[in-house]
């Protein structure tokens, strides 16, 4: 969906090795599939369903999610930096879009 | 009459009915935000009667929901300052502009939310998004945002988030007494089938459980703010029009004169008080 | 927290996922397929997860949990009291230094979180918590 915005916090590692605090958010309705409109009809569920975060092609973290993640999904984390490089995170949108932000390691 | 409904609540807290003692969660707790120490409580403004010390509606949230708004990163209210950042150099309209055109940085709002609602050259009361519009419909030739609209959230959220750790500081004499009495009426005047006042709950009552609600002062310091119920952020009209329903009565619409008039009135009970906008809230 | 309601929801839920014994209400009942759908039917024992969450939620639309257990390779969790339990699920990569992960999610009401590790030996390790979402007096 159009107007998806992403931010990522990373720490900055100093040697390889160093573990990292992940911070992630993401705006996004996350329209659970369980509430109704006012004719009282159910609005159809639009979740991001699936968020990843790679470090060097390597996974650190792969998240399934549901209707119970509140809107704008936020993700803290650990990542282990074992070289300069990049972080990948990417979240999967119900409706096929797919978002991404990286961020640079480089101690 | 303002004076008459101060009295019936005086003798209903006389009577022993409510408790009138503040319980703060944390009355120790200060907000600071990378090393920024915001002012969340000071010294009520001169023209207030009823309270010595006002206080931020921060000290009055969970400590899970203040956390929240300690950190940017943390803060989803900052996905809207993001956004007004974007917008704020996008050109749009019959004539070329973007808002960069005229005002340069975004950095140079800085001040202008501790101003609001302000009188016009024409001598009319406006809110920020009054001022927006203006600017949107006369010199850009674009249309006009809706008050609630996504683009209007993100705009007055980046343009406040500019005044942050300001002191709020409206200018209540000289052309804009008239509104603030106006505003000041209101404030005083019961409404709705439960016959209830804005005084009635944030100043006769702050402090104390409305059911599960920590009453605040009311404060509009933090405006827009990320409300956890609203998942989003939304406008200062959104939330006394929330509250005017609540007391089951007819509400007024965003951008009327009634609700800018009492905006200017509630944003001059929390002079002194740091902008927090956008802060969040539950 | 009551300890003993506690255990017993976590005993109760042991047993149910092995034996799918649950009471046929449609919540308990999909609390225990979706449960049986991460162990796929293993029994699971109690400690080892570590949940923080508020003890009363300011509003069930944003309630911050972290929940971290040590050297699992997969944490689910679970919301008891929603019309469909499953929450969130993290599956801890190679690079991932410690088996951490900190969301906010939504709880229909007062609750119990429910939350299973999968440990790198394949075994179920367990915890819950009761969460308190209260009902505001301000509709505004």
């Amino acid at each position: 969906m159009e107007g998806v915005r992403p931010r990522v916090r990373v720490d900055s590692a100093a040697e390889a090795g160093d573990i990292v605090e992940v911070k992630t958010l993401i705006s996004h309705p996350m329209e659970s599939g369980f509430r109704r409109d006012g004719d009282g009809e159910l609005i159809p569920r639009h979740i991001i369903n699936r968020f990843t975060a790679e470090y060097n092609g390597e996974m650190v973290l792969d998240v399934e999610m549901h209707g119970a993640i509140s809107t704008n999904p936020y993700f803290e984390f650990d990542a282990t930096v074992p070289e300069p490089g990049s972080f990948t995170f990417t979240w999967y949108d119900d409706d096929g879009d797919v978002y991404t932000a990286t961020d640079e390691q480089s101690f | 009459m303002p004076g008459t409904a101060r009295k019936a609540t005086m003798a209903a807290l006389l009577a022993g009915t409510v408790m009138v003692v503040p319980a703060l969660g944390d009355e120790s707790a200060e907000l600071v935000i990378d090393g920024e120490v915001f002012v969340t409580r000071t010294e009520a403004p001169e023209h207030m009667d009823y309270i010595s010390e006002i206080s931020s509606g921060w000290l009055f949230r969970s400590a899970e929901t203040q956390a929240v708004q300690m950190d940017d990163f943390d803060n989803p209210g900052m996905l809207y300052v993001d956004g007004g950042l974007e917008e704020w150099t996008n050109v749009d309209g019959s004539e070329g502009q973007s808002c960069a055109s005229c005002h340069d940085d975004a950095e140079s709002m800085a001040g202008v939310r501790t101003r609001m609602p302000q009188v016009n050259a024409d001598g009319e009361l406006w809110a920020m998004e009054d001022y927006i519009n203006n600017c949107r419909t006369e010199r850009m030739g674009a249309e006009a945002w809706g008050w609630e609209s996504a683009d209007m959230l993100n705009m007055t959220s980046m343009i406040s988030y500019q005044s942050r750790g300001m002191p709020v500081d409206v200018q209540i004499d000289g052309e804009a007494a008239e509104y603030w009495e106006q505003g000041r009426e209101m404030y005083y005047t019961r409404y709705g089938q439960l016959n209830l006042s804005c005084a009635n709950c944030h100043e006769d009552n702050y402090g104390n459980m409305l059911r599960a609600d920590h009453l605040s002062q009311g404060h509009v310091n933090g405006f827009p703010v990320y409300r956890l119920k609203w998942a989003g952020v939304g406008s200062i009209h959104r939330r006394l029009r929330g509250c005017i329903s609540d007391t089951r009565a007819e509400t007024f619409a965003r951008g009327s004169d009634e609700l800018t008039a009492l905006e200017l009135y509630v944003a001059s009970r929390g002079a002194g008080l740091s902008v927090e906008s956008p802060s969040v809230r539950n | 927290m009551n300890l003993t309601r506690r255990q017993a929801l976590i005993t109760a839920l042991s047993a149910a996922a092995v034996a799918g014994i649950l009471p046929r209400s449609a919540s308990a009942q999909s609390l225990d397929e979706a449960i049986a759908a991460f162990t796929g039917g293993a029994e699971a024992t109690e400690g080892g997860v570590i949940i923080t969450a508020p003890e009363i939620a300011e509003n069930g639309n944003t309630v911050p949990v972290e929940v971290e257990a040590e050297g699992a390779a997969r944490i689910i969790i679970f919301a008891a009291g929603n019309p469909n339990p499953d929450v969130v699920t993290f599956a801890f990569g190679p690079l991932s230094a410690v088996s951490r992960g900190s969301t906010r999610i939504r709880l229909a009401e007062t609750q119990d979180i429910v939350v299973m590790a999968e440990m790198a030996d394949g075994s179920y390790q367990m915890a819950a918590q009761e969460v308190k979402v209260t009902i505001g007096g301000c509709g505004g």
